[in-house]
């Protein structure tokens, strides 16, 4: 059993590659074959995801070991509760969003959909591998293949403000990836290996602390551009110029929660919340996220660009997870783990809704949304329920996790994150309540009846918002997330099943 | 006794002379010839590789039975093997490239082109196979006589470039060769493995550390190294394309081979960081190479040239595996050598295809080319993505390795360095990517195309025989990448074994 | 003791002029033509230094005779000439192949002076 799936593993990572090699060999002329691609690989990867769920949350570690990466470095991966939050949920989104993508590229006319199919399914083979490493440099090779690979996608557009974006994201992303290396060689250099181990494997013993800080930095460079924490951001709304499933799934989901995701790792299981502490490098995470989360909604509320204010939002919740790692506490830490799954959910379906739009009306701004909930209800009904959810109604998925991360702040005693959290939750709803109250409560003479954006972009809308609503009220009910970002908070602190 | 030792330098000298006679008949013919040659040579590499990896022993060969050190033996240990397995696999792809492109570029001079290809294989693959000082001399001049022809034959300015490539070569290989006299005259002995024995009792010797001190300088004209690199970027830019495929690859690594034989085998361990600390001036130099190099290249509008100082930086990461000194530095610069003679390989022969088909090869006559070229332009993301260090690329484990080296020696300058170069090489090798992944504009493309020196052969992917070696080759640098592990423990973990020591 | 030494190894100084001529003419002569001649006269300061080191005073030739017999000591090593006669053919082809090489030059360029070759390369006219 636990052989076969250690194969689920391998195959979880391989379905949407191979994918992507039948996707650029069926080409543009055999298009439904090629959606068909798609949508296989992306039932397949999930299913392989989610026949693991029960297993790591009854204690099961699969893995699976490949050749080595360097002497005495495997190529390994390893399916724990904090790689598998991530990777069920990214998977989960990537059917939804396979068939979103197709209503939305067909919809809007784009030009080069091969492409653009193919390498969506590199970034999430990437993204999976990212979530399912055991080691450090593992996950650096996937990482990188990520951030290359979500090149093509960020130029798609072929403009010069495209190809501005890309080269922008190019040079962070690579940037980043650079420094990643040095500090994995920084790490491999003072402790030997670079396995993820719950609670960290690196010691104060290792080496100076200038020197443990300095890796720390090269670190925090190399996750904190994709986590988009400031000031190093600055990409993140300028890649909006991409399609919207790419904002929705990798700008949203998938590329910058694997920075987040990073610091996870490296929080949980590369430095260990006790090095964190002692080092002092804890505290200046939590403030610069603090910082990000603030900024970020103050920036989000001058945007009239629909998806430059959502892609504000994200930088600043996405702060949020890097401040459940940060403030070191056990409940912050599970609030953390959740609101990747819960943001993921709500923000995917801000963006689906922001892309339906843009196919079907051809807005982009906020400011010409006056009336519009009367002809796409379901559509703006969505968006609505993504709105609550982020500003952190109780009752929604959002609220669970704030709530986590609160608590968390207050055992580490450190209560004005606390505050931070409540004044932050009032100007998210200072900048996204307006959407919804311009879009049901202002009336346009050009919106009187029904008409919505095809049903490939609707349902997937639909289920989004349902999954986000299901995660707030019954946390656990949907792929059991919430006993596995339990689980994977109990892997860093201990306490349950190792 | 196994012959192949022997057997890979003759096969190939003789394949020159039967090349030239046959070529004479008809190019075609001379092509067939050589090509024929340069393949069996290639699997006799492989057959030494072979039987060293499995033997475990290094295979000696003294020429003409006459025991050494008084005759001159051949060596194919783990490094020799290493090195002419890739020096006749490169050999092989670049002469499946050349007929098309030589035909286009250099018409009518194929006769005698395809001889001189041969011999400079031979040349170099003599060079990691003797055990004899002075032969590698004989050989370094072969390989570097032969080279000189074949790069005269390029653009306009290639004479120019070649004959100062040329007396740059007669000062590097003269210094080498005051050093062999020094060396002889303190010694009396030219065999390698015998100087090893005889030297440790001379390390104070003036006349041997002078002797050292010409040798490197003499090979680190050749190599390269930063800064006596001013003849290469010129004879890159204007070499012919299958023969800069041919040379960049290989002809300067083989000179770092040099170098890195006199460390482990010629001379005692520790003395180039004792008796003559000239590793670490060697580290230093690539260093400020790496940096020269990959800034010269940015400021490139001619992709040749933009390869070329590349170049200039690139082998200076073997430089600073040298200068490293450590088992796990020299693994990474070693690595290097291969890592980098598949990724410039590849580099090289994609430009030869651009020019095949747009007539030249200035960046900004590149743009479009992902969609008229997709293979090609696929072969060149991938060498250009290894080239920055991307994982799981070839390219990156050599900077891996070096970095891990440079901070076990505590050098965090050098890590800055290989750091920083990483970015500067993913400035200049992302700007052509974007290039040619976008719409071709209407006024400047046309242009820079209309600039051709010759006229273009037809649209689209360049020709099978052409397309296969550089898609060959880039394979070969995913399959180098995830690899690399068994290159180190079965081939490179014996050859740094005397700094472990 | 100097003055010994400078006796003893006058030849050695005299090498290293003609190498540092050698070197100089390289470097510093505008014409193609005379930095040929440098690099010969480079070349020959080598084949020089390996003369004098194999010189032996009171030896002959490295061929055996009856009236000399078998010791050693009364020939030349042979070694240092044999590497000497390489040197020279690597040294006659490098000769050869510059000179063809200017041959080139000369015909695409109409000249051999540096400076005038090098502008024309910048700004082909």
């Amino acid at each position: 059993m636990t052989g076969l799936l250690s194969n689920a593993l391998l195959l979880a990572i391989l379905s949407s590659a191979i994918a992507a090699i039948a996707i650029v060999f069926t080409g543009e002329k055999r298009r439904n074959l090629r959606e068909g691609w798609t949508l296989l690989a992306s039932f397949l990867k999930f299913g392989f995801i989610a026949s693991m769920i029960p297993g790591v949350i009854a204690g099961e570690r699969y893995e699976v070991t490949l050749w080595e990466l360097s002497p005495g470095i495997e190529l390994a991966l390893r399916a724990d509760p904090a790689g598998l939050l991530f990777a069920v949920s990214a998977s989960f989104l990537w059917i939804l969003t396979s068939f979103y993508a197709i209503g939305y590229m067909r919809g809007a006319k784009e030009k080069k959909q091969t492409r653009f199919f193919a390498m969506l399914a590199v970034c999430l083979s990437a993204t999976v591998g990212i979530a399912l490493s055991a080691n450090l440099l593992t996950f650096v090779v996937f990482y990188e293949i990520l951030s290359v690979a979500t090149y093509p996608l960020v130029i798609h557009k072929g403009s010069e403000k495209a190809y501005r974006a890309g080269r922008q994201y190019l040079t962070y992303a690579i940037t980043a990836g650079i420094a990643l290396v040095a500090g994995t060689a920084l790490v491999y250099q003072m402790a030997g290996t670079l396995d993820f181990q719950g609670g960290g494997f690196l010691t104060s013993e290792m080496a100076p602390t200038s020197t443990l800080i300095l890796a720390f930095l090269l670190f925090f460079v190399g996750f904190g551009v994709k986590a988009g924490v400031m000031p190093l951001h600055s990409w993140l709304p300028n890649a909006m110029i991409a399609p919207t499933p790419v904002s929705a799934l990798l700008h949203a989901v998938a590329v910058v929660k694997a920075g987040v995701f990073g610091f996870v790792r490296l929080g949980g299981f590369v430095f260990g919340p006790d090095l964190l502490r002692e080092i002092g490098m804890a505290g200046v995470l939590a403030g610069l996220a603090g910082i990000t989360i603030l900024l970020a909604s103050f920036i989000a509320m001058t945007k009239d660009d629909l998806k430059a204010r959502l892609a504000y939002s994200t930088v600043g919740h996405l702060s949020y997870i890097v401040l459940g790692v940060a403030l070191l506490a056990p409940t912050a830490m599970l609030g953390g783990a959740f609101h990747m799954v819960t943001h993921a959910a709500m923000k995917i379906t801000l963006f689906f809704c922001a892309g339906a739009l843009y196919v079907h009306m051809h807005y982009t701004k906020v400011s010409e949304l006056d009336g519009i909930g009367r002809r796409m209800p379901i559509t703006m009904g969505a968006f609505a329920i993504g709105v609550l959810g982020l500003v952190g109604i109780p009752g929604t998925g959002g609220f669970l996790s704030k709530f986590m991360i609160g608590v968390g702040a207050v055992e580490a005693g450190q209560g004005i994150f606390l505050a931070l959290l409540l004044v932050s939750g009032l100007l998210n709803a200072g900048y996204l309540f307006p959407i919804v109250t311009r879009a049901f409560f202002r009336s346009s003479p050009e919106h009187t009846k029904y008409d919505e954006a095809s049903w490939f972009m609707v349902g997937p809308i639909v289920l989004t918002a349902l999954l986000s609503l299901m995660l707030g009220i019954w946390p656990d009910g949907i792929f059991n997330f919430f006993s596995i970002a339990l689980e994977a908070m109990h892997s860093v602190v201990g306490g349950g099943s190792p | 006794m196994s012959h192949i030792p022997v057997l890979i330098p003759t096969s190939l000298l003789l394949t020159a002379l039967i090349a030239l006679l046959a070529g004479l008949r008809s190019p075609k013919w001379g092509h067939r010839v050589a090509q024929t040659g340069v393949t069996v040579a290639f699997l006799f590499a492989l057959a030494g590789l072979r039987a060293v990896l499995t033997g475990g022993e290094e295979i000696h060969y003294p020429m003409g039975n006459w025991l050494p050190p008084i005759g001159i033996e051949f060596v194919l240990d783990h490094l020799a093997a290493y090195m002419t397995s890739l020096i006749t696999f490169v050999g092989v792809l670049v002469m499946f490239y050349a007929p098309r492109s030589l035909a286009f570029e250099t018409p009518g001079k194929e006769t005698f082109a395809y001889p001189a290809m041969v011999l400079l294989i031979a040349g170099l693959c003599g060079m990691c196979l003797t055990g004899d000082a002075f032969n590698l001399y004989v050989f370094l001049e072969i390989a570097a006589l032969s080279a000189y022809a074949l790069l005269a034959t390029g653009d306009r300015g290639a004479p120019v470039a070649t004959f100062r490539y040329l007396l740059f070569g007669a000062v590097g290989g003269g210094f080498y060769l005051i050093g062999i006299a020094y060396l002889y005259f303190s010694t009396g002995t030219l065999n390698m493995a015998d100087l090893h024995a005889r030297l440790p009792e001379l390390v104070e010797n003036r006349a041997v550390i002078s002797a050292a001190a010409f040798m490197v300088i003499g090979l680190g004209i050749k190599m390269a190294l930063f800064p006596m690199h001013f003849w290469l970027p010129d004879v890159y830019t204007n070499a012919p394309s299958a023969v800069a495929g041919l040379i960049a690859p290989v002809m300067t690594k083989v000179s770092a081979y040099a170098i890195v034989r006199l460390f482990l085998d010629v001379f005692p361990p520790g003395f180039f960081t004792e008796a003559l600390p000239i590793a670490s001036t060697i580290g230093w130099l690539s260093a400020g190479g790496i940096l020269f190099g990959s800034i010269m290249a940015i400021a490139q509008t001619d992709y040749r040239r933009m390869l070329a100082y590349s170049s200039v930086g690139q082998i200076s990461y073997v430089g600073l595996g040298i200068g490293l000194a450590s088992p796990i530095g020299m693994i990474g610069g070693l690595l290097h050598i291969m890592n980098h003679a598949l990724m410039k390989g590849c580099l090289f022969l994609v430009g030869g295809a651009i020019r095949y088909r747009t007539g030249n090869v200035r960046i900004p006559a590149m743009a479009g080319l992902g969609k008229s070229m997709p293979w090609t332009m696929a072969a060149f993301t991938i060498g250009a993505l290894a080239m920055v260090g991307i994982p799981p690329t070839a390219g990156f484990f050599s900077k891996w390795y070096l970095l891990l080296g440079a901070l076990e020696a505590g050098n965090w300058w050098w890590f800055a360095v290989i750091i920083a170069s990483s970015l500067l090489t993913a400035v200049y090798f992302l700007r052509v990517l974007e290039t040619v992944y976008r719409e071709p504009a209407e006024g400047t493309t046309a242009a820079a195309r209309a600039a051709s020196t010759r006229l273009p052969e037809g649209e689209g992917e360049p020709p099978a025989s052409m397309l296969a070696p550089i898609l060959i080759l880039a394979v070969s640098i995913l399959v180098a990448g995830a690899m690399n592990v068994v290159i180190v423990n079965e081939l490179l973990r014996r050859v740094v074994a005397p700094l472990a020591g | 003791m100097t003055a010994n030494f400078l006796i003893s190894g006058y030849p050695y100084f005299l090498i290293t002029v003609l190498m540092v001529i050698g070197m100089y003419g390289m470097a510093m002569k505008r014409n193609l033509l005379k930095k040929i001649v440098g690099m010969t006269v480079f070349q020959t300061a080598i084949y020089l230094l390996y003369i004098q080191g194999a010189t032996k005073i009171g030896a002959t030739i490295p061929v055996r005779s009856a009236e000399i017999g078998t010791d050693a000591a009364l020939y030349i090593n042979p070694l240092p000439q044999v590497i000497v006669l390489t040197a020279i053919v690597v040294g006659v082809a490098t000769t050869g192949v510059a000179l063809s090489l200017l041959l080139l030059i000369q015909r695409r360029f109409g000249t051999l002076d540096e400076t005038a070759i090098l502008e024309e390369l910048r700004d082909p006219a």
